[in-house]
C-alpha cells in the first residue's frame, strides 16, 4: 500500500497546524461558528445532534495494522471506545470535543492519516474497489490511479469551494463493487484495442434526493492525460454548476440540465485548452506509485478447505471472495452481527482486526463501502484459524451480501438532518430474519436504509431500499424495490404509501415471501423482481 | 434593473499586494462595459461573469478585480486561473468576502492583490500565505508541484 514520503508527511503536518490555529480562533471567539463552519468541514468535523462528529479519511479504503491500531486508540482516547465505518470507506467518531480535535489529528498524522476533505464542498475521499489488487477479475490495480487523483485533489486551490461536495470512484474491472456510476465522477481503467491502458469517464451520477446514473462522457482518456481531463470536468462544474439552490448544486444536475452532449462538449473544449497548461503530472509519478501496490510475495499452498464444520463452511461460502492467486482468498469481516449497529466496531475489535491483518493478510485491510472490513490476501490454509479467532470476537457473522448485511446511515440517533431512525430498524430487521432462519434461504439481497432523502444509506441502490421520512411528526418508512449499485446500476422504485416501523419490517418480509414463492432456479431477489415487475409485490403489500 | 454603479475598490482598500508596479488608481467597470468600451483599463468580474469574454482585451487591462460576495462561491478561483492561463499579467485583485483561510488558495490561482471587506489580521495572513511547504498540483503560480520535485 502507499506510504508517505517526506512531502506527503509535511503536507499533513501543515494541515494539523492550520487546523490548530483555526480551532483556536474559534475557541477564542475570534471567528463565529458561521465562519468556522467551512473550515471545520474541510477537516471532516461536523456538528451533529449531540456532539462533534469527526470523519477520518481512509483513501480508497486501504489501511495497515498500525493505522487500524491508531484508529482503535483514538476511539478510546477521544471517543467512547468505538468507531463507525462509513459508505465512503472512511471511519467516523461521534463524540468528539473541539478542544481535542487538533491533538487527534496530530495522532492521525503520526500514522500517515488525516481528515482532509472528508466533508465540505470539495473533492472528497476517493473510493475504489475493496478487492483491488486481489480480485481475480480485475484488469489492473485501480489504486495507483486513485492515489494520483488523491494527491492532485488535496488542497486543490481552484476546487476547494465548489458548488457542492464532489465524489470520485476509480475501478478497474467490469464487475463494479464501488457503485462507480453513482459518483460525481466514476472512472473505470480500461484497455483499448491497441492494448493500452486508459480511463473511461462517467460523470454526473449520484444519489441524494435526485438520484442519477452517470453517463459515460469519454470512452478512453490516455493515462498521461488523466489529471488534465479530471481538471477539465471540475472546471466546467466549478464555473457553471448551480449555486442558487443547494439541492440542485451537484454536478449531476448540471450534466442533466445541459445534457450529456453539451456538458461533454464544454469539457472537451476546456480539456484541449488545459493540455497546454502543464497540469499533468509526469508519467514517472504514476510509475512511482505502482510498486506501492505490487503483489505481496504469495506462496503456493492448499487450494481447498475442510468444510466438515458447517458453521465454518457457511462462512467460507458467504464471506470469502475469489483471489487472483489460487492459494488465497479475500476474507470479509462482517461488521453486521445480528441486532448490531451496521458498521460499528469497538476498539477491541479494531485491535483484533489489525492483529489478524498482520498475521494473515500481509498487514493490509480494506474498508468496504458496505461497511465491512476485508482482509484482502488470506492463505486458504489459514482460513480456519482466522475464522476461529473472528468467531470468538463476535466478528464471524456469515452474512456478506445477505439481508443481514444492511447499509444504514446514522439516522436520527446521531444526524441533525435525519427524519427517521435507521439503526434500530436495521437491528430489528437482521434479528427478524436471523430468528426465522430465512437469511440463508434468501441468498444475495442487498438492503439499504436512509433516514432522510439525502440517501447516505444508499436506499436508491438497494435491491430493497428503505427511506425514512417525517410524516406529520412521526417516523414513516417508504419501501423501494429493484435498485442496484453494481455494474447493472439501477434505481429502486417506491412501492407505494409508506409504513410505520413495525409495518415496514412486516412489509420486507412480505416482499421476500413473494420472491421465495415466485423465484426460478438460480434467481436472486433482484432477478425475480426484474422478471416479474413491481405488481405482484404491490398486490401483496397493499391489497 | 436598477443602475448599480460599482466603482470597485480603491487602492487604499488593498491590504496585501505582491507586485512592484504602481497601483492602478482607475475605477473598475463591469465585464459588459469593458467589452463595449475601448478604453477601460480596469474591470470587475462578478461570480456569474465569464472571464473569457475579457480575453480580447487583456493587453489594455491594468487591473482585474474578482469579487467574492460570499467566500463559499468559488467561481472566482476559476476566473483568476483562466485569465492567468491566457497570459494576463496585470494586477488580479480579490475583493469582497476574502478571508484568511482562502488567501493561500487565491494566491495559487493567480491573485496578487487582496482587498478584503474586513481587514485580515496581519500575522494570521503571513502564516496563511506561508502555510504549505510544497504543493500537490500546478496552478497559476510558479510553484513546482511535489510530483515534479520527486522526479527532478
Amino acid at each position: 500500500m502507499y506510504l508517505y514520503d517526506s512531502y506527503d508527511q509535511a503536507m499533513v503536518d501543515a494541515r494539523v497546524e492550520e487546523f490548530r490555529d483555526q480551532a483556536q480562533r474559534r475557541l477564542d471567539g475570534r471567528i463565529s461558528e458561521e465562519q468556522f463552519r467551512p473550515l471545520r468541514l474541510m477537516n471532516g468535523l461536523y456538528l451533529q445532534l449531540h456532539a462533534y462528529m469527526l470523519r477520518v479519511a481512509i483513501p480508497y479504503g486501504t489501511l495497515n495494522s498500525r493505522q487500524m491500531h491508531m484508529l482503535a486508540d483514538i476511539a478510546d482516547k477521544y471517543d467512547r471506545g468505538y468507531g463507525h465505518f462509513t459508505t465512503r470507506q472512511n471511519i467516523q467518531y461521534n463524540w468528539i470535543k473541539l478542544e481535542e480535535t487538533a491533538d487527534l489529528l496530530a495522532d492521525l498524522a503520526s500514522v500517515e492519516m488525516h481528515a482532509i476533505q472528508t466533508s465540505g464542498n470539495c473533492i472528497r475521499n476517493i473510493s475504489s474497489d475493496h478487492f483491488a489488487g486481489a480480485a481475480a477479475d480485475e484488469l489492473v490495480d485501480p489504486r495507483p490511479y486513485a492515489e494520483l487523483l488523491r494527491q492532485w485533489s488535496s488542497f486543490h486551490p481552484e476546487f476547494s469551494f465548489l458548488p457542492r461536495k464532489f465524489k470520485i470512484a476509480v475501478i478497474a474491472s467490469d464487475t463494479d463493487r464501488a457503485a462507480m456510476r453513482l459518483h460525481d465522477i466514476g472512472i473505470q481503467i480500461v484497455k483499448n484495442d491497441a492494448g493500452e491502458l486508459g480511463a473511461a469517464f462517467y460523470v454526473g451520477g449520484g444519489m441524494g434526493r435526485t438520484p442519477m446514473i452517470a453517463p459515460m462522457i469519454r470512452e478512453f482518456v490516455p493515462l498521461d492525460q488523466l489529471v488534465t481531463y479530471s481538471e477539465a470536468c471540475l472546471r466546467v462544474y466549478n464555473r457553471y454548476g448551480r449555486r442558487d439552490n443547494k439541492y440542485k448544486a451537484r454536478i449531476k444536475i448540471l450534466v442533466h440540465e445541459l445534457g450529456k452532449d453539451e456538458y461533454t462538449r464544454q469539457v472537451e473544449e476546456e480539456f484541449k485548452h488545459l493540455l497546454d497548461q502543464g497540469v499533468e503530472p509526469p508519467l514517472a509519478e504514476l510509475e512511482r506509485l505502482k510498486p506501492f501496490f505490487a503483489d505481496p510475495d504469495f506462496v503456493d499452498g492448499p487450494k481447498t478447505v475442510d468444510r466438515s464444520d458447517p458453521d465454518f463452511a457457511l462462512w467460507v461460502e458467504r464471506n470469502t471472495h475469489r483471489h487472483k492467486h489460487d492459494s488465497y482468498v479475500s476474507a470479509v469481516i462482517s461488521l453486521k452481527p445480528v441486532a448490531g449497529i451496521p458498521g460499528d466496531a469497538s476498539s477491541e475489535q479494531m485491535h483484533l482486526m489489525a492483529d489478524l491483518a498482520k498475521a494473515y493478510s500481509f498487514d493490509e485491510m480494506r474498508v468496504m463501502h458496505t461497511q465491512n472490513v476485508v482482509l484482502p490476501h488470506v492463505r486458504i490454509a489459514d482460513l480456519h484459524a482466522l475464522w476461529t479467532k473472528l468467531e470468538a470476537a463476535g466478528l464471524g457473522s456469515p452474512n456478506l451480501d445477505t439481508i443481514e448485511d444492511i447499509i444504514a446511515c446514522p439516522g436520527l440517533d446521531y444526524c441533525s438532518l435525519a427524519n427517521a431512525r435507521s439503526i434500530p430498524l436495521a437491528q430489528r430487521i437482521s434479528t427478524r430474519f436471523a430468528e426465522k432462519g430465512k437469511t440463508e434461504q434468501l441468498g444475495e439481497l442487498k438492503l439499504k436504509i436512509s433516514g432522510c432523502i439525502n440517501a447516505c444509506g444508499h436506499h436508491h441502490a438497494g435491491h430493497i431500499g428503505i427511506l425514512g421520512v417525517d410524516k406529520k411528526g412521526t417516523e414513516n418508512y417508504q419501501l423501494l424495490l429493484g435498485g442496484s449499485e453494481a455494474e447493472d446500476t439501477a434505481l429502486g422504485k417506491i412501492t407505494g404509501r409508506g409504513f410505520d416501523e413495525d409495518g415496514v419490517i412486516d412489509a420486507i418480509e412480505t416482499v421476500t415471501d413473494i420472491y421465495l414463492d415466485k423465484r426460478e432456479e438460480g434467481e436472486r431477489f433482484l432477478d425475480t423482481y426484474r422478471r416479474i415487475g413491481m405488481d405482484p409485490f404491490k398486490e401483496a403489500l397493499y391489497d | 434593473m436598477t443602475e448599480q454603479q460599482d466603482w470597485g475598490t480603491s487602492p487604499d482598500q488593498v491590504q496585501f499586494r505582491f507586485r512592484d508596479d504602481e497601483i492602478a488608481d482607475v475605477p473598475a467597470v463591469t465585464v459588459d462595459s469593458c467589452c463595449d468600451q475601448t478604453n477601460a483599463t480596469a474591470v470587475r468580474i462578478e461570480p456569474g461573469d465569464d472571464a473569457r469574454e475579457l480575453l480580447p482585451f487583456l493587453d489594455r487591462l491594468q487591473l482585474v478585480e474578482v469579487n467574492f460576495p460570499a467566500y463559499t462561491d468559488g467561481r472566482g478561483y476559476s476566473a483568476a486561473r483562466v485569465l492567468r492561463e491566457a497570459g494576463y499579467t496585470g494586477e488580479l485583485r480579490a475583493v469582497g468576502d476574502v478571508l484568511v483561510d482562502q488567501i493561500g488558495f487565491m494566491r495559487r490561482c493567480g491573485f496578487d492583490a487582496f482587498a478584503p471587506d474586513k481587514p485580515i489580521n496581519e500575522d494570521d495572513a503571513k502564516t496563511a500565505f506561508a502555510r504549505w511547504p510544497e504543493v500537490y498540483q500546478s496552478a497559476a503560480d510558479t510553484r513546482k508541484p511535489i510530483w515534479d520535485l520527486r522526479h527532478e
